[in-house]
């Protein structure tokens, strides 16, 4: 666990100040299993479907135990048609069960994509609320190490933008366990955005936490550590290094505010708005590409409701605009990294004054 | 499959032995008796004489094996007919013989019928599900009630009055009886021309009208559009325009119904058009493998819109394709009432009691149009569609049916004809000169519960509406 690799001692060690009493460690993969495990068990209704949940343990070993423990019936391996397994789970959640959608990568999602949208996202509208879509569609999105363009690219905006969905993005173990199990009681579809880089890390969670009965209300943002100088939003992997950005930052005199987003839609516009009220600088991050991304409705947000109190322009940090490539120099280059953080946070802070028109 | 195995080790241990083969990868590990790493073919085919004939590349290893250290004998292995393949999915057997399987047919699948043209039994005992005059009655009201209510409503989208309207026109008996043959509890997935089996069930003319206006009387609260019905009342899934994308979701519900040991079953309807989608093969595959209960109804109605059916499969229609996905399968004759009635319930029966799907072809031509939007004299002959239209009609052929057996009389006929179309007017009246679904059912069922943003949305809309009320159309509620 916490042994796993030096690397992943940092964030859990920054990640401690924001938690209370923390006693026990647990990886994103122990926090999946367990909130997995205790939903299909108060829930005779909770199914699991997806390529390798089963006799493989999950492609991730997400689901590792689950087979075992509730038997074929509970926990489906499908033939590999994410059209086809998609739509399954949709006639199964319109007949009243609660199906788990596994996708191995939400890059996989788009050949089901026409089921998540046409067939979950729109029907409880277009059935005048006879037939509601209690499905959760989870898997690891965005960008991993070295798997090239057709395995890493973010979907938080694509799906995000589509009324009738929800999506969640959790970054910790506290956020894995309590918004899956929200999303599962939830009686409406949600996709559910995991990374896989996340899996094996592991963070402090408390004994509430842990109880079977814990639950992370939908839509409502974290605010990971407070601060007074400039609002960071991130969420999914991009929260651990906001968070070592902050930590850089405060070496350099500048008390930078991290929110952990949570939820993508709806996206908790109050929390974010009251930081930058506080703040009057944002810089948006995310893994995914920049046009219409997650940062570009954050900063619409802020323009129409907090325009007044900004005090610098609003910046995204996102991917580059180009397909992932493979060769680790330059998908280093695709991917924010700290640094990007760091520069753009000093950027807002210095540039207090309006630049003079044609000086 | 052990005496495989054995001679298998043996040859293992000649071929090291013989150090003139140089195996690849993980030589020797054997699963179960069959081969992990098959050698380079390019190695096999050099030790072996060109005159053999090679099942595959072991046995041709024994033989060369056995060819180098005892008196050449005749090799009848290949020839054997109690040597099994044991693959992965059962045992197969060999041969020698190289035969494909044909991919046309010299005999295509018979159709199954029981009334001629005539309305008359077909004389060799016909074997069927009888019919009562309750429910041959019902069953032929309702069709006529199917044809005037197209007729009706297709020129109600003519005159400008809705939007969108499809017909069923020579599948009126497709599509009701084959409700007629399920129990209130079998849940439907239609493609969109099944509206037949939602009169059936009992969706009321006002109800089907209402849904074409889009009023606020509309179960649907006119979310969609004309002929998009859905009703959980009646177990009738809403309509959803992406083709096939029913079938997959199909198995997932018939999935659950099984779950829940349920005496009832699903049944998917599609359109000769629909199989070619990738969920049509998703959908029935999936059903198979877990043993669903799902009725698969393929209406082959010849046409998908202007695309005929000798441009959208190559095989015999789509009866053949169940037994490609180990679904047991049926074509019948979609304009005999009879014939669907007795298939569908047989398919029923089959599908509940032994928990499998099951695929029924219905073979009945589309008299109509697809659409409103479609013109079909641009693709067809006039000639076709009419013989079509009045030789082969299913109403009238079971009109013939039901007189003969002296339930239905000329008085029954026109009282029921002038009192549907009675019905029928005011329907559309009513329908017409209803108020729209109120502002309000914009922003609801988006999710379970409204979120705050919509919430906010409809209060801002509602303030702008109140400022500027002529702006916006009188016949929308604000309440």
């Amino acid at each position: 666990m916490l042994g796993q690799s030096l690397l992943k001692i940092r964030p859990a060690i920054s990640v401690l100040r924001s938690y209370s009493s923390a006693a026990k460690q647990m990886t994103v993969r122990e926090a999946l299993n367990s909130a997995l495990d205790e939903e299909m068990s108060a829930d005779p209704k909770v199914f699991l479907m997806g390529e390798e949940v089963g006799e493989y343990q999950g492609a991730y070993k997400i689901s590792k135990g689950l087979l075992e423990k509730y038997g074929p019936e509970r926990v489906l391996d499908t033939p590999i048609t994410e059209a086809g397994f998609a739509g399954i789970g949709v006639g199964a959640a319109y007949y009243g069960l609660k199906p788990v959608v596994e996708f191995m990568t939400f890059n996989f999602s788009m050949q089901a994509i026409d089921h998540i949208i046409n067939s979950a996202a729109k029907s409880n509208y277009m059935s005048a609320g006879q037939m509601s879509v209690p499905i959760v569609f989870r898997g690891p999105n965005g960008a991993a190490a070295g798997v090239g363009a057709q395995h890493s690219q973010c979907y938080a905006s694509w799906y995000a933008s589509c009324p009738g969905l929800k999506v969640l993005s959790p970054y910790s173990s506290e956020d894995a366990r309590g918004l899956l199990k929200a999303a599962i009681r939830d009686p409406d579809p949600v996709v559910f955005l995991e990374n896989e880089l996340l899996y094996g890390e592991s963070f402090p969670v408390s004994d509430e936490v842990l109880d079977s009965s814990f639950c992370l209300p939908i839509g409502k943002a974290k605010i990971e550590r407070k601060g007074k100088d400039v609002t960071i939003t991130a969420f999914s992997k991009m929260v651990g290094y906001a968070l070592k950005a902050a930590e850089i930052l405060e070496k350099e005199g500048i008390d930078a505010e991290v929110i952990n987003l949570r939820s993508i839609r709806p996206l908790d516009r109050s929390t974010i708005n009251a930081s930058v009220r506080k703040t009057n600088r944002l810089i948006t991050v995310e893994e995914g590409f920049p046009q219409h991304g997650v940062g570009a409705e954050i900063c619409a947000s802020v323009v129409e409701e907090s325009f007044a109190y900004l005090d610098a322009p609003v910046e995204r940090i996102a991917g580059a605009d180009v397909p992932m490539p493979y060769a680790a120099n330059l998908e280093r280059m695709a991917v924010p990294q700290v640094e990007d953080i760091v520069r753009a946070a000093k950027r807002a802070c210095y540039r207090v004054v309006p630049l003079a028109a044609a000086a | 499959m052990a005496s495989w195995g054995r001679r298998s080790s043996g040859m293992v241990h000649h071929i090291k032995a013989l150090s003139k083969v140089e195996l690849r990868g993980k030589a020797g590990e054997m699963k179960g008796g069959w081969w992990r790493y098959p050698l380079q073919p390019g190695v096999a085919s050099a030790l072996v004489p060109r005159s053999w004939p090679c099942v595959n590349t072991m046995a041709s290893l024994f033989l060369v094996q056995r060819f180098k250290s005892s008196l050449p004998q005749k090799q009848v292995e290949d020839d054997d007919g109690d040597q099994d393949l044991d693959f992965p999915g059962g045992k197969v057997a060999y041969t020698s013989e190289m035969k494909f399987i044909s991919g046309s047919y010299d005999k295509r699948i018979p159709c199954y019928r029981v009334l001629g043209d005539d309305g008359e039994l077909i004389k060799d005992g016909s074997d069927f599900e009888k019919v009562n005059k309750e429910l041959a009655v019902k069953m032929y009201s309702d069709m006529v009630c199917l044809q005037i209510m197209d007729t009706f409503m297709y020129e109600a989208q003519r005159q400008g009055r809705i939007s969108f309207y499809m017909t069923s026109f020579g599948e009126e008996a497709a599509t009701i009886s084959s409700a007629a043959a399920l129990t209130k509890d079998d849940i439907i997935l239609p493609q969109y021309r099944e509206p037949g089996a939602l009169l059936w069930r009992g969706f009321t003319l006002q109800e089907f009208v209402n849904q074409c206006f889009g009023n606020k009387d509309d179960g649907g609260k006119g979310r969609q559009m004309p002929v998009h019905y859905g009703s959980s009342k009646h177990n009738f899934v809403t309509v959803s325009s992406p083709i096939a994308t029913q079938l997959p979701q199909a198995a997932g519900m018939a999935y659950s119904l099984k779950m829940d040991k349920k005496d009832a079953c699903v049944v998917a309807f599609i359109g000769d058009g629909g199989t070619s989608e990738g969920d049509f093969h998703a959908g029935l595959n999936f059903a198979a493998v877990m043993e669903a209960p799902v009725i698969f109804v393929c209406r082959n109605n010849g046409w998908a819109i202007s695309t005929p059916t000798s441009d959208q499969f190559r095989s015999d229609g789509v009866v053949v394709k169940g037994q490609a996905y180990g679904i047991p399968s049926i074509r019948v004759d979609g304009t005999d009432a009879l014939a669907v009635y007795s298939a569908i319930r047989a398919a029923r029966s089959m599908a509940i009691n032994e928990q499998r799907p099951v695929l029924v072809e219905s073979l009945a031509y589309r008299v109509g149009h697809h659409s409103t939007s479609d013109d079909s004299t641009k693709y067809r002959s006039l000639n076709e569609i009419e013989h079509w239209k009045t030789d082969r009609d299913p109403v009238n052929k079971f009109r013939k049916w039901v007189e003969l057996n002296g339930w239905w009389s000329e008085r029954d006929e026109a009282d029921l004809r002038s009192s549907i179309k009675k019905q029928l007017l005011k329907a559309i009246q009513v329908a017409e000169g209803m108020e729209k679904p109120p502002l309000t059912e914009l922003f609801t069922d988006v999710y379970d519960l409204p979120p705050s943003n919509l919430i906010e949305q409809e209060k801002l809309l509602r303030q702008i509406v109140n400022k500027y009320p002529r702006d916006f159309p009188s016949d929308v509620s604000l309440h």
